[in-house]
């Protein structure tokens, strides 16, 4: 396969089946008489087990988009399918059991329950999912099987993101979306944190979808989705995945 | 416009308070309820100490009033020559049987004389309607107000009254106050019963020839010299009276109706003390966590501002500012809520009290007074949490703080593999800010303790009117003769239709004196094994009386400083005035009034008199109920009468109406704690963890899941809050029948256990209401929002 340059094209193979399917979404936030236009018209579908990093300046649209992917939020218009499920025709209970049953987040900033240790944080999650692996699998998957006791209080920030991985990936989720995971780490931190994706997405085959700010982390990626404007402005398949060890900022 | 005057910090101040503005107006509430409670107590006390003052300056209230049987006119020269006296005014007072047209029971009427020509030197009448006495009409008289209200009675309207005997047709001239009788009971009577009870005013002369009393009197006052000592009066006066029959002069502060008054003045007073005291504890506990809160979250903004060069002080101050507002419109609302509650609550006091005007002005001492008290209540609520913003080093407050620490406790290793997460979060975060959890239960608490001291005073009345009226009395009528009469008039009165037994009782005048100790008492003489009213402890025993000693009130006992076994020394007031040693046989614990009793033989023989009695107790079969009136009204011996269910119904009627009124106050009180503690607890909840739950949300936790977490600590602090609630709750009734203990009336500590549950469901109900309310706010977690900001 090579490289497919033109815009809002999608990659795909008489094997691959979308996860995702997005058409023509368009997202504007209006307050007061200002509009801004922070998706205008996105064509995307998430190939089941793919990893697929999206890349843009700020404001461009990444997080908007995956919000809407994730069932966050609405669209303005257009059509978001997850399988059968139309997502724009949901309404907030809908949206939350798909997140419940599908979907995987892991933020920027962890968002760990501080009161939980990190295995009651993954239990969280396990015990309203419907077959889950249990939490110490889930946290033997990220590295982080001896640190099952802690609070995140008493972890690194590397190891609370390690942590929150674990939580988002031990429903077994068809999803996983990460937004700037490795935002708030030192290169050698956020690399772990990678390779943890990495791990969870190679062995659960979770459909992964990564905003980062950091061009050298596209090289792990399946497809490289570059936003601008509220756009994609090029999607760029990797002939040669680079192992997230291998990568530095 | 004036946001355009005012400074950035203001500013930031107006939105701040518009933010926060439902927590805000909860913690006002809470202040503004304890300043109500206060301003409505101590403008009502200030209302009706005023008034009276003003009463009786007005129209002259005495300072000294004393009976006698009989003394000849010319002693009272002799009286006004006593030093401090200034003025005196002898006159004739009789209790009589009335009878009014169209109602069947006799009624008991109380005459006092007047002059025919000019008005009373003291104790002047305020003349509602028509006009008073005109010389050379016998037969014209002035009735009190509430009695004629009570009958419909007006000027030109007549009445019966059996005078020494005699029945006389009077006509009722005209309609007054006196202020002597601005609280009016009949003689034994609890409660004013404006039915059964008057007080009428008859001409001096008219009223000598109908008692044979023409240049004599029976009744005296007097009005004292600025600065006089009121027991040197009345020692020199009873020395003078001593020989007429004399029975001891009081003072005006034990003048009855003036009694009472003043007892209910000092019980506004108690209550102006320890309901506040719970408000405003609780108020300053929510300001400290308000404020608490609002400086954790505004860390970053202290570090900026300081950065900027604000100084500690100027940050101290803009939150001191914040306080102020809050407990400012606490102030503003209690003011408003007080003044109208007290002009309310005095107006209820005023239907009680005969007063011919109403002075309410409350001063400004008053309200600010209050206010500065609860603002500085305020102040040391959140003098700790403004302290922190100003100590916090900038640079320390630009990073966000750690996540707070948990540790491994004894919840975490809690052998609780059925605890799910969700509940794991709550118990962990009640358990790791244990003080605060304590204090918002505590809050809760109160809230209930508060319904309970409320509803406990429904169940103490009806304890009080079974004791009292239901086993102690058994009789249904008491009847009292005008002049103590041989032991043989107690036959002709069980001979009146329809009585079923008898039972005598003598009443004597004395004083009891124990070392320095004295007081006034009336002896009650009655059988050793009364029958129909019977010695009765309140712990459902009844005594018996033997002879030779006395049997008393627990609480006379306790005014006097005397035990069981002691020796008490009666000095006896009437007839040969006898002075004696008597053993205390016998205590016993009453809830209304201090009685003592004697065996009737024995007070007789002590008396040095042929047994004689003052009046008896009856058991009336109710069909001859009509007979029997008849005939009271023409039986000429007879002075007065109480009906036990007359006294029942005006007893329940009036403290009915009070309990209504004073437990709906409550409930709003009580309510507002409720509310003001949960909502504020439930909102730093949120605030505290919008984002975790927000977080939840995110991972697919659903609305009532996440809402479950935000309140399950609301409501495990409200369920730990109500055994809490009740036990603080027998507290503080406990406080309260003890501060509202006085000679008239023992509040016993009875807890029904429907009151608690009563207070249980209150205090479940605001929780559960102001939940409700803060639920709604979990719809608008901001789910987007989590994902970008750190905190
Ligand atoms: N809640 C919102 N209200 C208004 N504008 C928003 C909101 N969220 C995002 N935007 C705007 O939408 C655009 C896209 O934002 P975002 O998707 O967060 O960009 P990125 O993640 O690529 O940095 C930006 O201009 C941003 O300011
Ligand atoms: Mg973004």
């Amino acid at each position: 396969m090579t490289g497919n340059t033109s815009p809002g094209a999608t990659a795909r193979t008489a094997a691959s089946t979308p996860a995702l399917h997005a058409r023509g979404v368009t997202k504007v936030y209006r307050s007061g008489t200002m509009e801004v236009h922070a998706l205008r018209g996105v064509d995307l579908d998430l190939i089941v087990s793919e990893l697929i990093v999206l890349v843009g300046a700020s404001g461009s649209g990444k997080s908007t988009l995956l919000n809407i992917l994730g069932g966050l939020d609405q669209p303005t218009s257009g059509d978001v399918h997850f399988g059968q499920l139309d997502l724009t025709a949901c309404d907030d209970a809908a949206l939350t059991r798909y997140r419940r049953d599908h979907v995987g987040f892991v933020f920027q900033f962890y968002n760990l329950i501080p009161s939980l240790t990190a295995e009651e944080n993954v239990a969280l999650v396990t015990e309203i999912a419907d077959d889950p692996m249990a939490p110490g699998e889930a946290l033997d998957l990220v590295g982080l099987g001896d640190r099952r006791n802690h609070f995140p209080a008493q972890l690194s920030g590397g190891e609370q993101q390690r942590v929150a991985i674990a939580r988002a990936i031990a429903k077994r989720p068809q999803i996983l979306l990460c937004d700037e995971p490795t935002g708030a780490l030192d290169s050698q931190t956020g690399v772990r944190v990678l390779e943890a994706i990495e791990r969870v997405n190679k062995e659960l085959g979770a459909t992964t979808a990564l905003i980062t700010h950091n061009a050298g982390i596209s090289d792990m990626a399946d497809r490289v989705v570059s936003f601008a404007d509220g756009r994609i402005a090029q999607v760029r398949v990797n002939a040669h995945k680079r192992p997230a060890r291998e990568i530095t900022w | 416009m004036v946001t355009l005057q005012m400074n950035a910090l203001n500013r930031k101040l107006m939105r701040d308070l518009w933010r926060l503005r439902g927590q805000i107006i909860a913690v006002a509430l809470v202040i503004a309820s304890g300043i109500a409670v206060m301003i409505m107590s101590l403008s009502t006390m200030e209302s009706l100490d005023e008034t009276a003052r003003a009463y009786y300056e007005r129209y002259r209230f005495a300072d000294v009033f004393a009976t006698v049987k009989r003394a000849p006119e010319h002693l009272s020269g002799r009286i006004a020559e006593i030093p401090g006296v200034q003025s005196v005014e002898t006159r004739i007072a009789q209790s009589a049987i009335l009878d009014i047209d169209g109602f069947e029971e006799p009624v008991l009427g109380f005459i006092v004389s007047i002059p025919e020509r000019g008005a009373p030197l003291l104790n002047r009448l305020h003349l509602r309607a028509g006009r008073m006495v005109a010389p050379g009409r016998p037969d014209e008289v002035v009735v009190r107000e509430s009695f004629a209200l009570a009958h419909g009675l007006a000027p030109g309207d007549s009445l019966e009254a059996i005078l020494n005997g005699h029945l006389r047709r009077l006509t009722v001239v005209g309609i007054a106050l006196s202020p002597e009788f601005v609280y009016a009971i009949g003689r034994g009577a609890l409660m004013p019963d404006d039915k059964r009870f008057a007080v009428l005013w008859m001409g001096r002369e008219s009223l000598a020839a109908a008692f044979d009393l023409d240049g004599a009197f029976n009744d005296v006052a007097l009005s004292l010299l600025r600065g006089t000592r009121p027991q040197e009066v009345i020692d020199r006066l009873d020395r003078i009276l001593a020989r007429y029959g004399g029975i001891g002069a009081v003072e005006r502060a034990d003048q009855i109706s003036n009694w009472f008054l003043m007892n209910e003045i000092e019980q506004l007073r108690t209550m102006s003390g320890i309901l506040p005291s719970i408000f405003l504890t609780v108020a300053a506990f929510l300001t400290n966590m308000v404020m608490a809160r609002l400086i954790a979250t505004e860390r970053e903004e202290i570090g900026l501002l300081k950065a900027f060069g604000y100084t500690n002080w100027a940050v101290a101050r803009h939150y001191m500012k914040m306080v102020g507002a809050m407990s400012g419109l606490g102030i503003a609302i209690g003011w408003a809520a007080g003044f109208w509650l007290g002009r309310l609550n005095t107006r209820l006091y005023a239907e009680n009290f005969d007063f011919p005007f109403l002075l309410y002005r409350p001063s400004t001492a008053v309200f600010v007074s209050v206010a500065l008290l609860s603002l500085a209540i305020a102040l040391l609520g959140g003098l700790g949490a403004v302290r922190r913003a100003a100590a916090l080093p900038p640079a320390e407050a630009m990073r966000p703080p750690a996540p707070p620490a948990y540790r491994r406790t004894w919840v975490s290793r809690m052998p609780g593999h059925w605890l799910d997460q969700p509940t794991r979060i709550i118990l962990r975060q009640a358990l790791r800010w244990p003080l605060r959890s304590f204090m918002t239960a505590a809050g809760i608490a109160m809230s209930v303790a508060v319904m309970i001291t409320a509803l406990q005073w429904l169940d103490a009345i009806d304890r009080m009117i079974d004791v009292h009226f239901m086993q102690a009395q058994r009789q249904d009528v008491s009847l009292a003769l005008a002049e103590p009469q041989s032991r043989e008039i107690v036959r002709d009165i069980a001979r009146l239709p329809g009585v079923l037994s008898a039972e005598p009782f003598r009443s004597v005048a004395a004083r009891l004196r124990a070392g320095t100790r004295h007081k006034r008492v009336s002896i009650e003489g009655v059988p050793q094994v009364p029958n129909l009213n019977l010695v009765y402890d309140a712990a459902e025993r009844p005594l018996s009386v033997p002879p030779g000693g006395l049997v008393m009130s627990t609480k006379l006992a306790e005014v006097l400083g005397v035990g069981r076994g002691d020796m008490i020394r009666v000095e006896v007031l009437e007839d040969h005035r006898p002075i004696r040693e008597v053993p205390i046989l016998d205590l016993f614990e009453t809830y209304i009034g201090t009685p003592v009793y004697m065996e009737i033989g024995a007070l007789g023989r002590m008396m040095r008199e042929r047994p004689a009695v003052n009046g008896a107790h009856l058991l009336i079969d109710p069909l001859d109920k009509p007979a029997f009136f008849r005939a009271v009204k023409e039986t000429p011996e007879v002075s007065g009468l109480a009906l036990r269910q007359a006294a029942i119904d005006t007893f329940d009627e009036t403290m009915g109406e009070m309990l209504l009124i004073f437990v709906s106050f409550f409930s709003g009180f009580a309510a507002t704690l409720a509310v003001g503690t949960t909502y504020n607890s439930a909102r730093i909840a949120l605030s505290e963890r919008g984002r975790d739950l927000a977080t939840l949300r995110v991972l697919g936790f659903s609305r009532g899941e996440v809402s479950y977490i935000l309140l399950g600590e609301v409501a495990i602090l409200t369920l730990l809050a109500m055994p809490l609630g009740c036990l603080a709750g027998y507290g503080l009734a406990w406080v309260m029948t003890n501060a509202f203990d006085t000679e008239l009336f023992r509040v016993p500590l009875i807890l029904a256990p429907s009151t608690y549950g009563f207070a249980v469901l209150f205090g479940l109900a605001a929780a559960v209401v102001t939940a409700a309310l803060v639920r709604l706010r979990v719809d608008h977690l901001d789910l987007i929002a989590v994902l970008k900001t750190r905190e």
